[in-house]
């Protein structure tokens, strides 16, 4: 029987995706492991292997195609003996799609415990919901998964409606169970929808009638369709613009820092660190390390020196999670890499067991990936603190979006000679500013004084790193 | 000749026209019904209700038959035909008196006569006051339905009967042969075999009670064949040719083969006609198709302030179809936020033969057409102890459910009762519910009602109890 072979969920959080490319065309044989497809979510470009052998039947879905939803079938492989006769009548989207779990192939060089356990995960969300075989379907439908597992699984269609949703507040949204499905099932957020059922409950028709994709990704950083804003169209001549439409990555951009500053209460804390120490020993190190051809940046001394901070202040190392304050075992530091029409935020987990050199090395590897967008989902989700330095541009100063579902964000700005007064004397010493935004859910005002304070400890006394 | 001004008039007082009227009253319009015959219209006086009350009879006739089988020890009993009908006539007679308390105390005008439409916001009445106009704001259009008459077949109220002289016999025809097996020809066909008549049931197309699910109109004859009723399906009555005091009836049998058959009575039940006529449509503008008025969602007719509901504007030809269109209206004219237009696919349909036949939603067939992929659930009567309790153990609920969504496209019964029980698929239907929430419903035990949840549950092979 031809086996379809289905759009790979490349994270727990991914519903839909863009198919970039075909490696085959119809006729092509494949074998297992071979590379056939890329796909690109909103941040991060993946290619798909073929989990078996056999001859690319059809091609269901054509390069360059947006939104495809996990578990869409996109292709249909011929087993030995079959032909396109087999094709006839043949409809993948009810076949059986037990041996055809795709999974995709991530990047070869990622090694770290986190993330090979993201990658576990990321391989029971991709599995697809089983249209079942006739034993599988006697028994009793699977619960579905636990709280703790991403919400956004595909349902089981055998099993139950997901359960009522919530909105941003907790407030239960009344949708109708058969509403609430197709809903999940076509990728609808109900949060974005209006009902017309009875006082307001959503029902059939209104999902039936919201574009799919509308939908933010569930999960972690559950985010709500963002407030449909002004058409700036509207204020502009026609002709005079032109029309860039958003890419994915803009669009999640959009949607995230705008529910970020709707949802999170940020409060800035400003700090000046003097970076003569820490220059100095910078260019000693480097000066050892030269041979070695790793470079520390003042940006790695600066990831080095709030992993280090939030392990010394562990109430800071924290994410809002409505009901609970997460508080996080390990200092994953994102750092905001800026892209071609973008940014991403790459993690580098667990930066306060790891020295400088490492964190040089991890670092730009991850920026360079994230570069090339060949980062996996679970290198940029998650976290527990960001940095993002536009020090490099001469900006002395600014705010930063916080990244949920971190709770904090440092906005470093420019080292530059600045008179300072020290013990009533003018000294000229190199100085730079941060600033921190906190979410005021999880982080009060004195405790990320203490955290700030514990930071610039770091840098201005960098030996104080090796303790 | 007097004008008298309302919000609402409404022409016709069956269940679509009175409720509509209450509703109206509810929401502050000044109303008025004009009647020509009695209150209640054709469900009330002759139609749902009367033969419920007749079915009634025959119901308990057949249980008193079976006594013995329930340790009982019973005469052979016999009937009174007339105290039968008598006893359907009183029922009528008081629901009828019912609905006029129900005008009463909704301060509705009831206003006996013949209405028309006669121009723009105005009613024409002709009744036992004289002529007179009314005026209103809006118009509902209620005048229902009478039976379809076809070419050759046409009743004559003596030998060949209507619905309406099947209603009131007599006496107890010996013989019976029942032209169409809709609801309505079931249900009477239904009727005068409980009491001994040999009926014979002629339906032109391949099985009996056409709009219900194909396995279920196969049970349906093969119960209806067991209690000793003949069923010619794909067979045509051609000829009647009346005699003294019987009727010989020509039938083209399924094999293109014509037999004739000798009968004391026939009942013509192929179908019914809206009536369109003498009401002022043509003049109005109001647009007529298939002998039924044309009308939006919202029960428009196209003409400013007109509504028409219930059986006049079509299919399903059912009261509690009409009653709900009157709402619908009536809300809409008030301008009520939140309205929705009647969905056909959750209109459930009842037919109260022994056994009974219940219905909501697509049939199989239908949605195997439509496209659904569909998980179909089956629990026979034999499965439920109330049932076997109750020495009624034959029947099945069937249920189909689209295999991608979960929703429950389709509910289908027979059986005793299940004209009670569809009403809770309706209300699952309504909810939008899938079948995960029907499996977590509890239903008490023991009851017929289980056998719904264990329908559903081997939907999806689950289903504990067979």
């Amino acid at each position: 029987m031809p086996t379809p072979v289905l759009m790979p969920a490349l994270s727990p959080t991914m519903e839909e995706g863009t198919l970039t490319k075909w490696h085959v065309k119809k006729g092509d044989a494949v074998n297992s492991g071979d590379v056939i497809a890329e796909i690109e979510t909103d941040k991060a470009t993946m290619e798909v292997e073929a989990a078996d052998e056999g001859t690319v039947g059809k091609i269901l879905v054509d390069e360059g195609t947006e939104g495809v939803a996990v578990n869409k079938p996109i292709a249909v492989l011929l087993q030995e003996g079959e032909s396109d006769d087999d094709l006839e009548g043949y409809d993948p989207s009810k076949d059986s799609p037990l041996t055809s779990g795709n999974t995709a192939a991530g990047s070869k060089e990622d090694g770290s415990e986190e993330s090979g356990k993201a990658e576990k995960k990321e391989e029971g969300g991709s599995k697809p919901s089983p249209a079942k075989s006739e034993s599988e379907s006697k028994s009793a439908p699977k619960e579905q998964a636990s709280g703790k597992e991403p919400a956004q699984k595909q349902p089981d269609p055998g099993g139950k409606a997901p359960p009522a949703p919530t909105d941003e507040s907790g407030e239960r949204i009344f949708a109708s169970p058969l509403a609430r499905r197709i809903a999940s099932q076509k990728g609808v957020d109900l949060k974005g929808l209006k009902g017309t059922g009875p006082h307001g409950r959503i029902v059939r028709a209104d999902v039936e009638g919201a574009k799919p994709g509308a939908a933010a990704p569930r999960g972690a950083g559950q985010a709500p369709a963002p407030a449909q804003s002004i058409d700036a169209r509207a204020f502009y001549e026609e002709g005079s613009y032109e029309e860039v439409p958003l890419d994915s990555m803009r669009k999640t951009i959009a949607r995230r820092l705008t529910q970020s500053m709707q949802e999170i209460p940020h409060f800035y804390l400003t700090v000046d660190c003097r970076l003569d120490e820490l220059l100095r020993v910078r260019k000693e190190l480097n000066d050892e390390l030269a041979d070695s051809g790793v470079k520390l940046s003042v940006n790695d001394f600066l990831i080095r020196a709030a992993a280090l901070a939030l392990k010394k202040v562990p109430e800071a190392n924290v994410s809002y999670a409505g009901d609970a304050l997460l508080r996080h075992k390990h200092s994953d530091i994102g750092i905001a890499v800026a892209l071609e029409g973008g940014l991403i935020t790459p993690i580098l987990r667990a930066a306060e067991g790891k020295g400088l050199a490492q964190i040089a090395t991890e670092a730009k590897e991850l920026a360079s990936r994230a570069r090339d967008k060949k980062l996996k989902p679970s290198e940029f989700e998650g976290g527990s603190f960001s940095i993002s330095n536009l020090g490099m541009f001469g900006i002395k100063h600014f705010t930063a979006v916080i990244n949920p579902p971190q709770a904090a964000i440092l906005a470093v700005g420019a080292g530059e000679e600045r008179t300072v007064v020290v013990d009533g004397k003018i000294e000229v010493a190199t100085v730079m500013t941060v600033t921190m935004s906190c979410d005021h859910r999880a982080i009060d005002g004195a405790l990320g004084a203490r955290f700030l304070d514990a930071f610039k400890g770091f840098v201005e006394f960098p030996a104080r790193m090796l303790l | 000749m007097s004008e008298k001004n309302y919000d609402l008039v409404i022409l016709g007082s069956g269940p679509g026209g009175y409720v509509a009227a209450v509703r109206a009253a509810q929401l502050g319009m000044k109303t008025a019904i004009v009647e020509r015959d009695k209150l209640g219209g054709i469900c009330l006086n002759w139609g749902c209700i009367p033969t419920k009350a007749l079915l009634r009879s025959a119901e308990v006739y057949d249980l008193i038959e079976r006594a013995q089988e329930f340790g009982l020890k019973v005469e052979k009993p016999t009937y009174d035909a007339a105290a039968v009908v008598k006893r359907s006539r009183d029922v009528s007679e008081r629901l009828s008196r019912g609905v006029g308390f129900l005008m009463k105390k909704n301060k509705i005008d009831v206003i006996e006569g013949t209405g028309a439409l006669a121009g723009e916001g105005k009613i024409a009445v002709d009744g036992k006051d004289g002529k007179q106009t009314l005026t209103a704001k809006n118009i509902i259009l209620a005048t229902g339905a009478r039976a379809r008459t076809l070419p050759g077949l046409e009743p004559d109220g003596k030998l060949v009967w209507t619905y309406r002289e099947a209603m009131v016999p007599e006496a107890m025809p010996k013989s019976l042969l029942v032209i169409g097996s809709g609801a309505i020809g079931i249900e009477f066909a239904s009727f005068y075999r409980a009491f001994g008549c040999e009926v014979t049931v002629v339906e032109v197309m391949d099985r009996i009670l056409p709009v219900e699910d194909e396995e279920i109109s196969k049970m349906a004859a093969r119960a209806f064949k067991k209690r000793g009723m003949k069923i010619m399906t794909g067979a045509k009555v051609e000829k009647l040719d009346k005699q003294k005091d019987s009727v010989k009836a020509t039938i083209a049998n399924a094999q293109g083969k014509s037999e004739t058959i000798e009968v004391e009575r026939v009942i013509s039940a192929v179908g019914i006609d809206g009536n369109v006529e003498d009401i002022g449509l043509e003049e109005a503008g109001i647009k007529v198709e298939k002998g039924h008025v044309v009308v939006d969602e919202w029960l428009r007719t196209g003409v400013k302030g007109v509504y028409a509901i219930g059986d006049l504007v079509g299919a399903p030809w059912l009261a509690h179809k009409a009653m709900h269109e009157g709402v619908i209206a009536v809300e809409h004219m008030a301008g009520v936020k939140g309205l929705h237009p009647l969905d056909t696919k959750k209109v459930p349909g009842c037919t109260y033969s022994a056994p009974q036949i219940a219905s909501v939603g697509l049939t199989e067939a239908q949605a195997t057409e439509q496209g659904h992929k569909v998980k179909v659930g089956r629990f026979p009567f034999t499965g439920n102890g109330k049932a076997i309790a109750l020495g009624e153990d034959q029947g099945l609920i069937k249920t189909i459910f689209d295999e991608k969504t979960g929703e429950l496209l389709g509910a289908h019964m027979i059986g005793a009762e299940v004209t009670e029980l569809i009403q809770g698929y309706t209300v699952a239907k309504n909810l939008e519910t899938t079948e995960a929430e029907l499996m977590h419903t509890i239903f008490p035990h023991p009851t017929l009602s289980e056998m719904m949840h264990e329908s559903v549950l081997d939907a999806y092979q689950k289903a504990l109890h067979i």
